[in-house]
């Protein structure tokens, strides 16, 4: 899979890091503000999803390989089950272990954050990997058949 | 103009929207005509007074709307048109419309003071103040820490529920990743054409 014209290459590599800072802020704040782990973790892959386009996939598997993707999504499940669990030995299942904080600051809602992080991290990894999976796996196999 | 106008046109345009989907013999128009839906429904959150839940709307029409163009530019096929069995419709359609009509008289007969609360009320906090919404509402804050109530609701009174959501993504991109993998594949299901 080839990358597209130096124009939208150059644009892209502007704009990628503000989008990735864009989808951190948006999981960082999910307890402050409308976001939070799903919506952040969406934007993360739309960026990384940008530079495996803009890129092409050789590119994109040197940033992003799938194996990596598939650990990550599945780190980011495992954690969101350890906020889970850790909350049973505090007196049951998701109970907020942490304190609370000062409501309207960053450091607020306890295992809140935590949780939306370890969302994120999922979300992001698993649709990336099945981006990679569909569209280069998909049309590797279809050159392959066109020859 | 009230709110419930512009949400009855929105939800107008996204049924106009779906038919367009699935009537037109062209890919890519159908699926343009999914994506003018799908933010059609993000503008409807919006209006609803629901951020959260509009944001990763538009967000997920976006992604879908950008890998679906782009796998579908890739070829110049067009679905296939087969004759319409016109019974099976008829009897989908009145089924859905009897579960409707169940849900709205059911909904009318759970003691909630008369049948579906006005546009804008909560539902489960509308017969009293001890509804557990209104628990929700007035303690979220203390409770939880979280200035946004939403996700205080979400990842801590209700984290079970979230849980249950993060397992149907993950099952499901499990899924994708069983149907499209290319490592541990038999050599001759490689000339299977990808779907």
């Amino acid at each position: 899979m080839k990358g597209m014209s130096p124009i939208v290459r150059s644009i892209v590599g502007l704009i990628a890091g503000f989008v990735m800072l864009y989808g951190l802020y948006v999981v960082s704040t999910g307890h402050l503000g409308p976001g939070g782990g799903f919506a952040g973790g969406v934007i993360i892959m739309a960026g990384t999803v940008m530079l495996i386009l803009a890129f092409g996939g050789d590119k994109a598997r040197e940033l992003m390989e799938e194996r990596r993707c598939h650990v990550l999504q599945g780190a980011g499940a495992l954690a969101f089950l350890v906020v889970a669990l850790v909350g049973l030995w505090y007196g049951g299942f998701f109970v907020n272990f942490l304190p609370t904080g000062r409501v309207h600051h960053l450091h607020s809602g306890g295992a809140i954050a935590i949780s939306d992080l370890a969302i994120a991290m999922s979300v992001a990894a698993g649709l990336i990997g099945i981006f990679l999976a569909l569209i280069i796996g998909c049309r590797a196999a279809m050159f392959k058949k066109d020859k | 103009m009230t709110i419930e106008f512009f949400i009855l046109m929105l939800i107008i345009f996204m049924i106009i929207a779906a038919l367009i989907a699935v009537e037109s013999i062209d890919l890519l128009s159908a699926v343009i005509a999914v994506g003018a839906a799908g933010f059609a429904l993000s503008v409807i959150d919006l209006l609803a007074g629901a951020p959260d839940l509009a944001f990763p709307q538009v967000l997920v029409e976006v992604i879908t709307l950008v890998l679906l163009i782009r796998m579908v530019m890739t070829r110049r096929d067009t679905s296939r048109q087969t004759s319409r069995d016109t019974l099976r419709t008829a009897v989908v359609l009145l089924a859905g419309s009897v579960f409707l009509v169940a849900v709205f008289f059911a909904a009318g007969g759970m003691g909630m003071s008369g049948g579906i609360p006005p546009f804008g009320q909560p539902v489960m906090g509308s017969a009293a103040d001890t509804g557990v919404s209104t628990q929700y509402l007035t303690r979220c804050a203390e409770d939880t820490g979280a200035a946004n109530t939403v996700m205080g609701i979400l990842l801590d009174y209700r984290a079970y529920d979230t849980l249950g959501e993060a397992t149907v993504i993950f099952v499901a991109i499990l899924g994708g990743y069983v149907v499209l993998r290319r490592v541990g594949r038999k050599k001759d299901a490689k000339e299977v054409e990808p779907s």
